[in-house]
């Protein structure tokens, strides 16, 4: 069993409910004919592929129907939090870099690279919405 | 973008007055699978109630719960995965997401209901949708009813997990549907057309070892 919480549910759902659609914040150009091929191809084809903390669109396919973000480390598979549409998240690859400057989590050397966040720091974070 | 709005909607009555053959989206199944009896040692039991009215509301929870008091004397559920039902239990209303509803009500009300619904919206922003041709309602009782939505769903059916009063949507026998309980010992399924059958066939099949029996 591995549930996911849909943030317009309310609830942890079952994982069979949902569906992936990849990155999330993608932006269409505000003017499209003042677009380089270069922007254009961007937003349509290029997609980043972190290594660590990665913000994703997925969609509660069987449920609300409703799409919604989720933060995910892909090293570890796990969703740090989910939040609607037009929110913004609060971890980050930025926000778990802070916490590790200012020395609140103890970071162990020489362990895996991650973009931004160690395994360390993700585990710090587990449980902010349950 | 056009700037185009529809200023009225095409609503029409699916039933005719004039008498015309209308099958429930099970009637082939029960003619080929069959329909076992209700008897002494049935724990688990199934009863269709076919052609009752069911409207999809879209639209601002505040401007339709207005229209639906007015009409219904019923309020929206506002809650997530929340059912509100009339004092009769034969009309009510279900969160499907959060612009999203369903009301069931007795056959034959729904288009009346649907213009009045009309009427009192007005210039709201909405849509009404009439989705009775295309689903069904199961009831589920008896006191393996919740053992057999056990081997369905994933879904928590627990009592602490899912009380009187909830429904949601979600998979079942991996297809899907809508799972409400109004009351105490009472299921719902709400089932597509499309799935019908099957659904009603897995039922039957995981009801089997209960002594699942079809009432009507």
């Amino acid at each position: 069993m591995f549930h996911i919480y849909c943030p317009y549910c309310e609830e942890l759902r079952e994982e069979e409910e949902f569906h992936p659609k990849g990155q999330a914040h993608i932006e269409r150009p505000k003017d499209p004919e003042a677009c380089s091929d270069e922007e254009w191809g961007d937003y349509l084809f290029f997609r980043d592929n972190p290594r660590g903390i990665h913000h994703e669109l997925w969609v509660h396919a069987v449920g609300c129907r409703k799409f919604f973000n989720a933060t995910r480390n892909t090293v570890t598979y796990e969703i740090l939090e989910t939040y609607k549409m037009g929110e913004q998240p609060t971890i980050t690859a930025e926000s778990l870099a802070n916490r590790e400057a200012l020395g609140s989590v103890q970071v162990a050397g020489g362990g895996q690279q991650t973009v931004g966040a160690s395994n360390a720091s993700v585990a710090s974070v587990k449980g902010v919405k349950a | 973008m056009s700037d185009y709005t529809a200023t009225w909607a095409n609503v029409y009555d699916v039933r005719p007055e004039t008498e015309i053959p209308a099958e429930s989206p099970l009637a082939w199944s029960y003619h080929n699978s069959g329909r076992p009896n209700v008897g002494t040692n049935s724990r688990a039991v199934l009863r269709e109630r076919a052609m009752l009215g069911h409207l999809i509301l879209r639209g601002g929870a505040i401007v339709l719960d207005d229209a639906v008091r007015q009409v219904l004397g019923l309020g929206l559920p506002a809650r997530p995965n929340s059912l509100s039902q009339d004092d009769s239990g034969e009309r009510s209303i279900q969160w499907l997401s959060p612009d999203e509803w369903l009301v069931i009500v007795p056959g034959g009300e729904e288009f009346a209901l649907e213009k009045r619904l009309r009427e009192a919206l007005g210039g709201a922003h909405y849509a009404i949708v009439n989705v009775g041709g295309g689903q069904t309602l199961l009831e589920l009782e008896g006191e393996m009813a919740r053992e057999l939505l056990m081997k369905s769903t994933p879904y928590d059916v627990h009592p602490d997990a899912f009380p009187v009063g909830k429904g949601v949507t979600t998979v079942f026998a991996k297809s899907s549907l809508i799972l409400r309980r109004p009351t105490e010992t009472r299921w719902e399924l709400v089932v597509r057309r499309s799935f019908a059958d099957y659904l009603y066939r897995w039922l039957l099949d995981a009801g089997a070892e209960y002594g699942i029996g079809v009432e009507g």
